[in-house]
């Protein structure tokens, strides 16, 4: 294919490196430095997409980020990528792109019919049409919706690529290269300022790289190149091209995404696709310019009509025309440049001028060079259905309401410049506030809320002269309150043609008769009469007229189409434009790849892992692994075939007949240090802590101040003013933060310190009537008889000789001990009770099989202590001292909580025996009763018991223990089960406890 | 993100604190014999000022110490950050 639209040496373009794509299937060339949209204008190809709601051929609009609709789903390295813009998308050898939005092709699309439905489409039909009735909604609303709405198709598959996120701190953030950027970056990185300049396009340099100026004695662009190598070479400086700021956030923060490599047909091994910036700047310079603004007219979105500056753009930048017979309608000097561009290219445009007849540089040097121009001339319609083929013109008079006799004329483009429009995006986003210009017709920012400063045409200053003098001041001036240098330098002389003032005037009346669709927001399709419709229907606030129309939504953001909204709302209204006011500007103002977000926090690393030091040995024994938390904890050992019930059943058994062993490295441990320690304890817990002798441990229940159980644990003296305290596993971060928050800031006269040890001890509970055995085997030089270690006792010795920690705790009802040796040591360890264990028939056991022993035996846990039980509620009542005060003792006292109807523990076990109770199960007293039955409890655990070899269950149900022995149900609808029940003690084994004392 | 000043560490990231809840709440001393209404405006009551607050964070990341941060809760603006005792 040859390349008709190219131009033969305009544009930055490298015409020595030939590059192949394919678009929709069809092969195509361009050159190193195009984006797919000018390699795709200069084979001729305007037809990239259909729209969102109609499915209206869609071309291309724009030359960059300005494009509302230029859409397609990019292939790259066998990934498939939704929503990618073809104005900003650069070639690569080997790129494929398809069009978005049309079934079966873009050429013929079903969903097309929408267009000539769309009397049923109006403003507001997704709420109207979809509403009724209400079953419709699943099977067939919505699939119809999905099939035919959207920007391309996401993938299923994991996205391969990887994203990178780094944190920067600067001095000065610039966003944005044009002229006001590069004079403000320059200006203050020349006063010593640390400065991040940020351009979202490859190239550097903005309106400079096609506006026809000279700065110093330079043109424009050579101004531009030079001061970007020099900015480059500064050791205080980072730039940045193919990065956009999106997002300003609090306290002068803002996130920039930069493309690092979605220009290259894959990305090269250890490098990321894309890289998220956070930067937190002292001052923000936010030089992020215009977009040029549409005028409205019929049919105005027919592909080959396209903002003037964006024609000029694919000219100067890519050497390519967007057509050879253009059609140029302005209300403003600024597309005379580039009719004037056309012109120089051999190129014959008509230019269509709202204005009566004036003159200025631009008008008089259109005329020298014989372009035929129509003052006072408007585009009424655009006729052609997959590219514009002629425009119906005609006069229009003074005051922009009469047309005068329609003509037809030939034309392949349409370049329509309605003015500029600042880009305020990031200045809104700070917070600052806005006011309406208008001079300018459009809203600039004027008070700022957060350090920044807004320079150049996105402060509504549209001549190069006073951008560059005020953006060298205020790169100057900022500079200066934070290195407190004076190097200021002299703004270069600049020579430039003046513009005359532009037309007020951006809609083109309808002829008498004619209905021709007005689009003012072409990436949602939504026209002029959208927005008639809802103000008829009542709408009044910009933001509902936004929501309910779509204007402004989605990608775009409103880029092109917020200005022409408003002023429409104000007319119908009759107020002006400041009245009406403008809709928020949220982040981010372009897509940001989901990705890019995520970062590297992505499937196991999206959070930690915490592994305790004898991980490696559960992996080898055929652990199988549950998250607890952060950590990975072994839920059972599997053997051979072994279901978990099979595998946990065998571990309880064994807990029960012999002895066994459980990590418990996860537990929360933390010290609690110093001379007020017993005070302090005896504050957080609930029971007495200040008679608890050295070497002893005790059981402890801790409140919030709601009186709602936080947390519970064992506590050991371990000499006169040091206490080691154990949390549970998945409250150990909390009660920390907890007993921090009330030793600084509740008693700081308490003389107490407190730190988490957790990782400093690694923890084994041996668990079985012969585990008094191995441990006299292990210690062999220790008392560990009933008497020299007593239950609850603690003992400091040597294990081998490295220094062990003795408990004589119990969590599985059993005779038990745990021990804790230092974190380095805890692999030795469990592999010397491993050993010496075998003797005695010992198996390492999951939390599985420690929830079966706790469960069966009645001690509470998460489940039950699930933060709505009170101590009465969980069977705790009797650890309430009633002689001292303590955290949540004075909520004990609320009605509510001592009510006898209150939920409390009990334990459940089925009728038949065999039938497992599911958690979450309702107590009911008729499992038939009408609905809703009225509940008693819920079944918090269960577990099969290997004592009695039968279910068990612990509920919370009202009336508690006077239940016992009442034959009701348990009802699991999620499970279809309804399972006959009795009520017994929630101590089904060894209810006086005395095998932990034996 | 906000950016807090820890009166012990300097600026850092919001994303190494936690936040508290009003600072201007104190909990009845132990022992006290106080009414219902006193305790519930301890355990529940808040106010939710637009505006002006003061509030408890917790550098959670950093020296685990709290502080006090006076913000305004509708600008995010911070106007001082001081140690527990400190007072505005
Ligand atoms: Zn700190």
């Amino acid at each position: 294919m040859t390349q008709e639209f190219r131009l033969k040496d305009e544009g930055l373009i490298d015409r020595s490196k030939k590059i192949s794509f394919k678009f929709n299937g069809k092969k195509y060339f361009g050159y190193e430095g195009d984006t797919l949209a000018s390699a795709l204008i200069a084979n001729g190809v305007h037809l990239v997409g259909r729209s969102f709601k109609y499915h209206r051929p869609r071309g291309f609009y724009g030359a960059g980020v300005d494009d509302p609709y230029a859409l397609v789903q990019l292939i790259r390295n066998n990934e498939t990528i939704p929503n990618i813009k073809a104005t900003e998308q650069e070639l690569f050898e080997g790129l494929e792109a398809k069009s978005v939005n049309c079934w079966p092709n873009v050429n013929f699309d079903i969903g097309g019919i929408n267009n000539f439905l769309r009397i049923f489409l109006p403003a507001g039909f997704y709420y109207k049409t979809f509403m009724w009735p209400k079953s419709f909604w699943y099977r067939i609303y919505e699939p119809f919706i999905r099939k035919a709405a959207g920007f391309g198709v996401v993938t299923h598959e994991h996205d391969k690529e990887k994203y990178e996120h780094k944190y920067e701190y600067c001095d000065l953030l610039v966003t944005g290269s044009g002229p006001s950027g590069l004079a403000s970056a320059y200006s203050a990185a020349k006063n010593g300022a640390k400065v991040i300049l940020a351009e979202d396009k490859p190239r550097f340099g903005g309106s400079l790289l096609t506006s026809e100026v000279t700065i110093g004695n330079q043109t424009g662009k050579e101004w531009a190149d030079k001061i970007v190598t020099e900015l480059k070479e500064m050791p205080n400086v980072v730039v940045k091209n193919r990065a956009q700021v999106f997002g300003y956030y609090d306290h002068n923060m803002l996130v920039m995404s930069e493309r690092i490599s979605e220009h290259m047909p894959k990305t090269e091994k250890f490098m990321p696709k894309q890289k998220l910036w956070y930067i937190r700047a002292k001052e923000v310079v936010i030089s992020s310019g215009s977009i040029e603004r549409p005028i409205v007219f019929g049919n105005n979105d027919t592909p080959g009509i396209l903002l003037s500056s964006a024609a000029k753009e694919y000219m100067k930048v890519y050497g390519v025309l967007v057509g050879k017979k253009p059609l140029i309608f302005t209300n403003n000097d600024s597309a005379y440049e580039t009719a004037i561009e056309f012109k120089k290219n051999g190129i014959n445009p008509i230019v269509l001028d709202s204005r009566k007849e004036l003159n200025s540089d631009l008008i008089t040097e259109a005329k020298n060079l014989g372009i035929d121009i129509k003052f006072e001339h408007v585009v009424v319609n655009a006729n052609g259905y997959r590219k514009v083929k002629s425009a119906d013109i005609a006069k229009i008079s003074e005051d922009k309401t009469n047309l005068g006799k329609i003509e037809n004329i030939a034309c392949d483009c349409i370049c329509v410049s309605g003015f500029w429009t600042p880009t305020i995006h990031l200045a809104s986003q700070s917070g600052g506030k806005t006011k309406f210009n208008e001079d300018i017709d459009a809203f600039i920012p004027s008070q700022s809320k957060q350090n920044e400063t807004t320079v150049g045409s996105a402060n509504g200053i549209f001549n190069l002269n006073d951008t560059l003098k005020n953006s060298f001041e205020a790169g100057y001036e900022l500079s200066k309150k934070i290195t407190s240098k004076e190097n200021k330098l002299s703004v270069p002389a600049v020579v430039e043609k003046k513009n005359s003032k532009h037309d007020k005037f951006w809609c083109v009346p309808l002829p008498k008769g004619k209905k021709y669709k007005r689009f003012l927001d072409f990436q949602n399709d939504v026209a002029v009469s959208d927005i008639e419709l809802a103000l008829r229907e009542g709408y009044r606030s910009i933001e509902h007229v936004k929501r309910y129309t779509t204007l402004g939504m989605a990608t775009d953001q409103g880029k092109t189409s917020n200005l022409n909204g408003l002023q429409l709302v104000s007319n119908i209204e009759n107020k002006v434009v400041p009245e009406v006011g403008h809709t928020t500007f949220r982040p981010p103002y372009t897509p940001v790849s989901i990705g890019a977000i995520v970062g590297r926090e992505v499937g196991k690393h999206s959070k930690p892992t915490r592994k305790s030091p004898m991980h490696s040995w559960h992996e080898k024994n055929n652990a199988v692994f549950v998250d607890a938390g952060l950590w990975l904890r072994p839920r059972y050992y599997k053997k051979g075939n072994e279901t978990l019930f099979d595998a946990s059943k065998r571990e309880a058994e064994n807990v029960r007949k012999n002895v066994g062993v459980c990590d418990v490295t996860t537990l929360g441990k933390i010290d609690v240090k110093g001379p007020d320690a017993a005070e302090f304890l005896n504050r957080v817990y609930t029971n007495a802590w200040l008679k608890l002798p050295v070497g002893k441990a005790r059981y402890g229940v801790m409140l919030r101040e709601d009186g709602i159980v936080m947390d519970d644990g064992t506590t050991t003296r371990v000499s006169e003013n040091h206490y080691h305290m154990t949390t549970t596993t998945a409250q150990a971060a909390n009660v920390l933060s907890h007993l921090e928050y009330y030793l600084q800031i509740v008693w700081p006269e308490l003389n107490v310190n407190v730190v988490s040890t957790t990782e400093q001890w690694a923890g084994a509970a041996i668990a079985g009537p012969k585990s008094r055995d191995l441990l006299q085997k292990l210690f062999p030089e220790t008392d560990c008889s009933n008497e020299g270690l007593p239950f609850m006792g603690f003992i400091e010795t040597k294990l081998f000789g490295v220094y062990a920690r003795i408990f004589r705790i119990s969590f599985s009802g059993e005779l038990a001990y745990e021990v804790n040796v230092e974190s380095d040591y805890g692999n030795f360890m469990w592999e010397k009770i491993i050993e010496l264990g075998e003797e005695f028939k010992i198996q390492p056991y999951g939390t599985e099989a420690l929830s079966t022993l706790r469960i069966e035996m009645g001690h509470v846990a998460g489940s039950e202590l699930d933060g709505r039980t009170t101590p009465f509620d969980s069977s705790l009542e009797g650890l309430l001292s009633k002689k001292k005060d303590f955290i949540g003792k004075r909520s004990l006292q609320k009605e509510a909580f001592i009510s006898p109807d209150r939920e409390k523990l009990v334990g459940v076990v089925p009728l038949d025996k065999k039938t497992s109770i599911p958690e979450g199960s309702y107590i009911v007293r008729d499992a038939n009763a009408k609905l809703p039955n009225p509940k008693l409890g819920h079944v918090s655990a269960s577990c099969w018991s290997v004592e009695y070899n039968n279910p068990f269950s612990l509920a919370i149900i009202k009336d508690g223990k006077n239940m016992i022995g009442q034959k009701l149900f348990a009802l699991s609808p999620l499970k279809s089960k309804s399972i006959p029940v009795e009520i017994v003690s929630s101590h089904y084994v060894d209810p006086k406890g005395e095998r932990v004392r034996s | 993100m906000l950016f807090i000043k820890c009166p012990y560490c300097g600026i850092r990231s919001q994303n190494e604190f936690a936040y508290g809840g009003d600072a201007t709440v104190k909990r009845p001393e132990l022992n006290k014999e106080i009414s219902d209404k006193e305790w519930d405006d301890f355990v529940y009551n808040r106010k939710s000022p637009r505006g002006k607050h003061l509030e408890f964070w917790h550098h959670i990341s950093g020296c685990r110490q709290w502080f006090k941060v006076h913000r305004d809760t509708a600008t995010h603006e911070i106007f001082k950050t001081l140690k527990p005792h400190e007072e505005l």
